[in-house]
């Protein structure tokens, strides 16, 4: 015999549901007088964020190209200097004006999400090499069984996006630019495939 | 030199065999809604184990009591009065102290609030359904509601899904992040629903099912349930300090 790990395991996930706005965002689905505003919804940064704004918008598609419109979902990020706001974040402290979480339903009619943001700054692998400006995402929905983890690069960061160590670890390069989001002006579109060809690489993180 | 660690490191690697897998056809939503290649594996970088740390403040008062959270005043929603409560603990056994927990359920005739639940069962003018709290430092979480009602939805003919409630669940880092239900012991159409069955193993399908408290069942008001919730271990940070270039 040896010593027992006794570790617990991680509770099984169930999906979100159609209904996960009403735990997550009920003032969306217009229930409102219970939470004053809905959790992460809202622009990410005020008048004294530093970095540069941009909006991030998105549409989540199943294999049919159908858009899904009841997904929902979340994004977190490194502010402009590239620091989590976080207490696991442990190289310095974050711009305290930006708490680097959001979360957006996608539009009952579009399927649109949007967030107001700012652009990123680069933050260290594992290893020390700077990883390219990116956001992390999480996506669930009905018919999802387990949150769908991927990220969101930049098209404007070519130079850093061919340096990035996780990038680089995509074998079927022709898949990399799901993961790319395209920039025009201030805006950076980034549409999630869920299957199909475009199919959007997600992580086992 | 300091005998605690930084809560810093990467967290275990996600046991997919315990989780649903993502092409589950029983549950015909996830056909079309399953990625179909592999995903792409990756120790934690400090993008993922970090994660928002939500304050106390975030939470209204009767946040966790659904009985009167969306009631006129003076009135309660109607329907078995149920304590709901457990640790959110990671797989660890460490309690994971300010975890945000978000729940949302259906009322006891089974029914939602929401401008797409299409079932005939009638709404409760005074239940929203849904509450959120904060766990303290060991991880305790607690709340107030009714039990909701099995409701039928559109899958094969004639599926029921149990009892249940949903849970979201934030602890300290985002790739910990887990959204979930939790059914009640005793209901036989646990195992009979397509959603439950999609988790593989039998074993991870009890984990989810809530015992019947009796020690903390309020005598003359409301009967508890109790519910952990586990999210992912995280590694000790042993070799984070290495110099560069090792
Ligand atoms: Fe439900």
């Amino acid at each position: 015999m040896v010593q027992p790990l006794n570790y617990l395991k991680e509770s099984p996930s169930q999906t979100a549901g159609p209904y996960v706005h009403i735990g997550c965002t009920p003032n969306f689905t217009g229930i409102h007088g219970v939470y004053e505003t809905d959790l992460g919804s809202g622009p990410m940064y005020n008048d004294k964020t530093r970095g540069e704004r941009i909006t991030i918008r998105g549409r989540v598609f199943d294999g049919s190209g159908t858009v899904l419109k009841d997904a929902l979902v979340e994004i977190w990020q490194a502010d402009s200097d590239g620091f989590y706001n976080s207490p696991s974040e442990t190289r310095g402290s974050a711009d305290p004006n930006f708490f680097g979480w959001g979360r957006c339903p996608a539009d009952m009619t579009t399927g649109e999400f949007v967030f107001e943001t700012i652009k990123p700054g680069k933050v260290p692998f594992r290893d020390g090499r700077l990883m390219a400006p990116h956001v992390t995402l999480w996506i669930v929905a009905r018919g999802i069984n387990i949150g769908l983890q991927t990220r969101m690069y930049f098209s404007d960061e070519e130079a850093a996006n061919a340096e990035d160590p996780v990038l680089a670890r995509i074998e079927h390069r022709v898949r990399v630019p799901t993961l790319i989001g395209k920039r025009e002006g201030d805006t950076v579109t980034f549409d999630i495939h869920l299957q199909g060809e475009n199919e959007t690489v997600f992580f086992d993180i | 030199m300091k005998n605690t660690l930084p809560e810093s490191g990467p967290f275990f690697a996600r046991d997919r065999d315990w989780h649903p897998p993502a092409f589950a056809p029983g549950y015909k939503t996830t056909v079309l809604r399953s990625p179909q290649r592999a995903l792409i594996s990756l120790d934690g970088t400090k993008s993922e184990i970090t994660g928002p740390v939500f304050g106390h403040n975030t939470i209204g008062e009767f946040d966790n009591d659904l009985i009167i959270n969306y009631a006129k005043p003076g009135e309660m929603a109607i329907g078995q009065r149920i304590l709901v409560h457990g640790r959110v603990l990671d797989e660890r056994g460490v309690g994971v102290a300010g975890a945000l927990v978000e729940f949302w359920q259906a009322n006891a005739g089974g029914r939602y609030r929401h401008k797409k639940e299409t079932y005939l069962a009638a709404l409760d003018p005074n239940f929203g359904g849904f509450g959120r709290t904060i766990a303290d430092e060991n991880g305790y979480y607690w709340f107030r509601t009714i039990k909701p009602g099995p409701y039928p939805w559109p899958n094969g003919v004639n599926d029921w899904r149990p009892a249940h409630i949903h849970f979201s669940v934030f602890g300290h880092g985002f790739a910990q992040r887990l959204i979930t239900q939790m059914y009640f012991e005793g209901d036989p159409l646990i195992w009979i629903c397509p959603i439950v069955k999609t988790i593989p193993d039998e074993e991870a399908i009890k984990r989810l099912i809530a015992p019947l408290d009796m020690n903390n069942t309020i005598p003359m008001d409301m009967r508890a349930y109790k519910f952990d919730i586990v999210l992912r271990g995280r590694r000790s940070t042993f070799f984070e300090n290495r110099k560069e270039g090792n």
